[in-house]
């Protein structure tokens, strides 16, 4: 048990502030949230610097483009540059951190070549093609056919919460390749270009007013079958790659995000009179052990992917007993945020407002708490499967 | 930084489970329970010889030299086997106390309007000192058996833990070195053993629903007993990763934080494991309601949510 930083990732933490001190305050203004190609703008700007700088791809092992840092070199990358308060990978997200790990650790040579230099410059976006109307948290219930055709897969059907299909240059795209093999075991995992024929985006509306995501309709689309990553029919394993890196570091900065929220709270209850109010004191007392535990759990389990040799994914059952409890924390946060804005707090123009609407996605996005707590069941504590 | 258990760490742990198991398996347990009996002294001096309660004194001075990530995972096992006494105060006077090293005396604590757990058996009584709820601001030990003359027998709880109201203020007694750590090194092992006993009843529920049919399938085939059985992990887990790095950095607030969170795993995981048994779990027979009696007397003592929480809130900017 040792929380102590080596000299080297010491040394390594202070290059990184060194340089976020040089180049954050020359960044321009962040577009506003429906602002799509504005968003992009920026968002592959930032990726561009990273690149320069010698940070993209940090995690990413060296033979794809990356750095091939370790786990603790990743974490700390996270850790600092939320501190700092740069920029949020955003549209680069699911290239960084999907589709690019996963053709990294399942695509040929030349799909390597191909795909992996332009995300880690910012010049490609992916957007990610998983779900389906009918197939949200049972994903291998997917229904969106693709049908070879000489060296083309023809594509029909329709994927939703699509982030970034406005702007994505890419698709990582799961499609059901044998209707007639059990449900896990017909599907592929191909890289569909988003301005082929027969793609319509449609932006969806949030609760929170904004549109963070879209409808995707998919109408005789043709794939090159060399787009495919992986076998065919193996689309479903190559999945369990992407989603291990999804539900693994992919909260690392929100946790700090959230603590840095959390003081700025206590500071407007001070400000406010609210402080001396003991049960909201008590209650921001207690989200202070649940962040400062969750970010604990966090350098647990980066601990135990770099003693397994992981390359920044961490195992994806870790990740499932992480997000179940960031996401309901996340959500008492803002909760608690509300109490401290009193009458404020149905004012959107107010900080923490949007924040709130938003956090309602956590338990909900990259798999249901209800379907986390199904793996945490079956896969870690050996629970029978059933219904 | 490696956030994990070393291999001398995960050796101490396997040993100190298999000395307990031993020592005290569910039988003795058991047997222990319908006898009555309070401490067990050739238990508690063997736990001496090993030593449990000088593992933190320094070589020097007859200990093992090891420290606070050592002795937490020492109470965590305490806390999945259920073995009653004031361990814990006995352990954090091993040194200054004669015979508390060697597991030759029983140390009982008293902490102002807390009942004194173990006080008819115990020879010296670690004094928790006044201050805030929050913080002691030192302890004092006494004599046991003078204090006691003016104590009155509580029925308890928790049958295994006997417990004794004292009339406040105890007067005199002998100031203790470090006395302003006693509070949050309790408070500490007290997380520890709240572990313990968490991921106890998780292994308990998770063993019942895989064993226990109904509907023709064992219980845990069912989303609704799944569910418990996960959100048991979740605690614990969390819970885990409080204790263990508040046991690396002994930080006050970050203490704090662990026995929050510790307490509600202990408790709230003693809860669904009952649950998850069913008729079962209400009844003498099963082991799961001494989890949750010991998870909720622990809970008050050392340092009490509300107080945890005080700490937690002076943190913030």
């Amino acid at each position: 048990m040792d929380l102590a930083y080596t000299e080297e990732e010491q040394e390594f933490r202070a290059r990184l502030r060194e340089w976020l001190a040089a180049v954050l305050p020359g960044l321009p203004a962040k577009p506003g949230p429906d602002d799509w190609p504005g968003r992009r703008a920026y968002d592959t700007a930032w990726q561009r610097m990273l690149y320069d700088a010698g940070y993209a791809g940090l995690h990413w092992p060296v033979d794809a483009g990356g750095r091939g840092a370790t786990p603790t070199q990743h974490l700390i990358f996270l850790e600092e540059t939320e501190r700092a308060g740069a920029p949020y990978v955003g549209a680069n997200f699911v290239g960084l951190l999907h589709a690019g790990p996963t053709i990294a650790a399942e695509g040929t040579a030349e799909q390597r070549a191909r795909w992996l230099p332009p995300v880690l410059r910012g010049d490609e976006i992916w957007c990610q093609g998983f779900s389906e109307p009918d197939a949200g948290s049972d994903l291998a219930a997917l229904r969106t056919r693709a049908v070879r055709d000489g060296d083309h897969y023809v594509v029909s059907g329709s994927k939703i919460w699509t982030s970034h299909a406005e702007v994505a240059d890419w698709c990582e795209l799961l499609v059901r390749t044998d209707p007639a093999a059990p449900r896990h075991r017909g599907i592929s995992w191909l890289a569909m270009e988003m301005d082929a024929p027969g793609v319509t985006v449609r932006p969806l509306r949030t609760l929170a007013g904004s549109t963070e995501f879209a409808e995707m309709f998919l109408d005789e689309v043709r794939v090159p079958v060399s787009h495919r990553v992986g076998a065919e029919n193996d689309g479903w394993r190559v999945t369990m790659v992407t989603l291990s890196f999804e539900r693994g570091t992919a909260f690392v900065g929100e946790v700090v995000a959230c603590r840095r929220t959390l003081d700025a709270l206590a500071a407007e209850a001070r400000r406010s009179g609210r402080w001396d109010d003991p049960v909201l004191r008590r209650r921001l007392g207690r989200l202070n052990a649940e962040f400062r535990a969750l970010w604990r759990l966090t350098q647990w389990n980066v601990s135990e992917a770099q003693r397994a040799g992981g390359g920044g994914g961490v195992p994806g059952t870790g990740g499932s007993v992480f997000k179940l409890r960031y996401s309901h924390a996340r959500q008492e946060l803002y909760e608690a945020a509300a109490e401290v804005l009193g009458a404020d707090s149905a004012d959107l123009d107010r900080e923490w407002v949007l924040d709130r609407l938003s956090s309602l996605s956590y338990t909900i996005a990259a798999g249901t708490s209800q379907i986390q707590r199904n793996i945490v069941a079956e896969r870690i504590l050996g629970l029978p499967k059933g219904r | 930084m490696d956030f994990q258990l070393s291999d001398d760490q995960r050796a101490l742990r396997a040993g100190v489970r298999e000395l307990l198991a031993g020592r005290f398996g569910r039988d003795r347990m058991r047997a222990a329970l319908d006898a009555g009996t309070g401490v067990d002294r050739a238990l508690w001096r063997e736990l001496g010889e090993a030593g449990f309660f000088a593992l933190r004194l320094p070589e020097a001075e007859g200990g093992v030299g090891l420290g606070l990530p050592e002795s937490v995972l020492l109470f965590e096992e305490v806390g999945r086997s259920l073995l009653p006494g004031p361990l814990i105060a006995t352990h954090l006077a091993a040194g200054p106390v004669k015979g508390a090293a060697q597991g030759e005396a029983v140390v009982a604590v008293l902490d102002a309007g807390q009942p004194v757990a173990h006080l008819g058996e115990a020879d010296a009584l670690l004094v928790l000192g006044p201050g805030n709820a929050a913080r002691a601001s030192g302890g004092t030990v006494r004599d046991a058996v003078r204090v006691r003359d003016a104590a009155d027998p509580v029925r308890s709880i928790d049958p295994f833990t006997p417990l004794w109201r004292v009339a406040d203020p105890v007067e005199g007694g002998e100031p203790l070195p470090r006395g302003e750590r006693l509070r949050d090194e309790g408070a500490l092992l007290a997380a520890a053993e709240q572990l313990g006993s968490a991921a106890r009843t998780t292994e308990m529920a998770v063993q019942h629903a895989g064993e226990r049919e109904q509907f023709g399938s064992p219980i845990g085939s069912f989303q609704a007993v799944k569910h418990l059985c996960a959100g048991m992990l979740v605690r614990a887990e969390l819970a885990r990763c409080a204790v263990y790095a508040a046991a690396v950095t002994a930080d006050p607030v970050e203490i704090a934080g662990a026995k929050l969170l510790a307490d509600d795993a202990a408790v709230r995981n003693a809860r669904d494991c009952l649950q998850v048994h069913g008729g079962m779990g209400f009844t003498w027979e099963a082991d799961v309601h001494l989890h949750l009696k010991r998870a909720w007397l622990r809970s008050g003592q050392w340092l009490a949510a509300a107080a945890a929480e005080e700490v937690l809130a002076g943190d913030l900017c």
